[in-house]
């Protein structure tokens, strides 16, 4: 009964591609249980749909006959599953003790100088997303940084500063994204409540 | 210095990302060897060398193989790759640099323990690591060294990468066994350990990458050769990093045992404009920091059990003298909050504690006290949790607040005045 309601809550606009369920289902094959490939589905479905929308979640949920619940606090618990729309780049900082020995406040203060957010906003064009990262474990090259899929070590203030002004470049003409890096532009346009918090209730 | 290159093999300048390299330089010599030798063989190996967990506990490899039970339950090998602890970088080596090491260990470990699915479980944040293990384990399959009878020897093993999403929690192994079952990473109550009730509630073993890298090296030098490298009890080489305020910073292999001193300042270069050291953490941030009058001892399990910290993942932070204690505090701090799962509420509420009296502190907004309040609220996590991430979060603010007591009396005058 339960599972009939969300096949139907799914249908409501929101399907994998062909190419996505072939991949869920090589995945499905990995493990005993059906549950064990939940997060690497929610990876492809955050690749595919940008970030991991209320509606998304129920179509997880029926794809792998899990509850809705289940499937919540899975995605609610891990904080590189997107709960809400990010940016087209996301700039994460470690700040964490390595980084922040070599400098990596000057960084921060640098990327807030130059995009006008603070770490944790998004900006108003959805261009940027900026956080603050723990540790991504390449101390020997701090300060460390992340943009999207991209590590970028030892890097200073200047350097820093060029980066983020190609990307605002770069940003302009390609517009905002849909919140993941790769995901299916053409088919999934931009989302107007970027920078919003969904409600999953 | 008596540097080594058994595990760490940059200074080739080979691109071991690629199969026929690998081969070439020695690789998967030891399948023949492992086939001859047998399972027990193999565990016997491993017993002889002494190799203990490199993920930063420290338990004997070989006795952890052993605990496995014998009934015919499908059994699981998970390698723990899920490097975030804050100061760490040495399994990134093999996953981005010599990715088949790792992979060599797991057939080797696997045989041995007659496991025939392996999930290595890999942080979410090593884009670069996920391609190049995926990229490798597509090789092995395609070359038969993975899959159904390889090699023609009979012995079937699927491998799969199972990536986390950005949790540090998920380094603790029961954490990490809940994730790859498709749920929030919470540890789980132990016993029943995993080698009974692991992944799917079946008997799993759990290797860091480091150790199952070594596994190889163990075999072709044999266990004994392996032990006598490094000092009773904490056998054969390390990798160990050093970073922090150091000249040098960098990944280097030494025996176990070898002075931090030595490490800092004939590896690392010695301080930043040749300033003196405040202190050190040993092997990422849950260890107990070090004053500089402790680094002589032996870096090894035991030499830092001895003066009440621990080896660790053995990457070595160096923080120079004038630096601000009270900020580093706090940076570890919000760490160990962020990432509390927030199942036991010792370690939920008391890392917030914890966080919000350091920043307190470095607002200027608290005196000597909250030292005394600091450690207060350690007490209170310490030993009462479900896993270790409640000793990962009060033990180094404990070591700070008891050993640097006076620089940090000197750093809470010094906000006063300003």
């Amino acid at each position: 009964m339960r599972e009939a309601k969300m096949a139907d809550s799914s249908a409501n606009g929101l399907a994998f591609s062909p190419q996505t369920k072939a991949r869920i289902a090589e995945l499905l094959t990995r493990y005993p249980r059906k549950q064990g490939a939940l997060i690497p589905v929610l990876w492809l479905a955050q690749e595919e749909f940008g970030w991991l929308k209320p509606a998304v979640l129920e179509l997880v949920a029926a794809e792998l006959q899990l509850s809705k619940a289940s499937v919540l606090a899975t995605a609610m618990f891990y904080t590189m599953l997107y709960k809400r729309p990010h940016g087209r780049f996301h700039v994460q900082i470690c700040t964490n003790v390595a980084c922040y020995l070599r400098g990596s406040d000057d960084l921060v203060a640098t990327a807030v100088e130059v995009l006008g957010i603070n770490p944790g906003e998004t900006s108003e064009d959805g261009l940027f997303t900026l956080q603050q990262v723990q540790c991504l474990c390449a101390c020997e090259r701090a300060p460390t940084l992340q943009v999207n899929k991209t590590d970028y070590f030892d890097v200073t203030p200047n350097q820093f500063r060029a980066l983020l002004e190609q990307l605002q470049t770069d940003g302009l003409r390609l517009g905002p994204s849909i919140g993941w890096p790769g995901a299916d532009e053409s088919t999934n346009p931009p989302d107007a409540s970027t920078g919003t918090e969904a409600s999953y209730a | 210095m008596p540097e080594h290159r058994l595990l760490l093999r940059t200074h080739l300048g080979v691109d071991f990302t690629k199969l026929d390299n690998y081969l070439k330089h020695g690789g998967f010599k030891m399948w023949p060897r492992a086939l001859e030798l047998g399972p027990a063989g193999v565990i016997a190996q491993v017993k002889a060398s002494g190799l203990r967990g490199r993920g930063g506990a420290g338990f004997p490899t070989g006795t952890k193989w052993g605990f496995l039970p014998k009934d015919e339950r499908p059994r699981y090998l998970v390698v723990n790759a899920d490097e975030g602890e804050p100061g760490t970088f040495k399994d990134r080596y093999f996953l981005e640099e010599d990715p088949f090491r790792q992979l060599e260990g797991i057939l080797l470990s696997a045989y041995a323990t007659n496991a025939h699915i392996c999930y290595i479980y890999i942080r979410g944040e090593y884009w670069n690591s996920k391609d190049v293990t995926e990229d490798a384990i597509a090789q092995l399959y395609s070359a038969g060294w993975l899959g159904k009878n390889i090699q023609g020897s009979g012995f079937d093993l699927e491998v799969y990468m199972h990536t986390g999403a950005g949790a540090y929690i998920c380094g603790e192994e029961t954490a990490l066994i809940e994730s790859i079952e498709g749920k929030p990473g919470m540890p789980r109550l132990k016993p029943p350990f995993p080698a009974n009730w692991g992944v799917f509630g079946m008997p799993t073993v759990v290797n860091n990458t480091e150790t199952l890298a070594a596994v190889p090296v163990i075999l072709e030098m044999g266990g004994k050769a392996w032990a006598d490298l490094g000092t009773p009890n904490n056998g054969g080489t390390k990798l160990v990093g050093v970073a922090g305020h150091v000249n040098k910073p960098g990944l280097f292999e030494v025996p176990m045992g070898t002075p931090i001193r030595e490490i800092i300042y004939d590896l690392g270069g010695g301080v930043l404009g040749g300033a003196d050291i405040l202190a050190i953490i040993p092997g990422g941030s849950s260890c107990p920091f070090l004053t500089k009058d402790e680094i002589d001892i032996p870096f090894d399990f035991d030499g830092l059990k001895n003066v009440g910290s621990m080896l660790g993942t053995a990457c070595i932070t160096v923080i120079a003298e004038g630096s601000d204690l009270i900020k580093v505090m706090g940076r570890v701090a919000k760490f160990y909050q962020h990432e509390s799962c927030g199942q036991c509420t010792p370690c939920r509420q008391g890392t917030g504690w914890l966080h919000a009296i350091v920043e307190k502190l470095d607002a200027g907004a608290a005196d000597e006290q909250a030292i005394d309040l600091l450690i207060d609220a350690c007490n209170g996590i310490d030993g009462n949790t479900i896993c270790a991430h409640g000793e990962a979060a009060a033990w180094p603010i404990r070591s700070i607040c008891e050993k640097f007591r006076p620089q940090l009396e000197a750093e809470i005058r010094a906000r006063a005045a300003a």
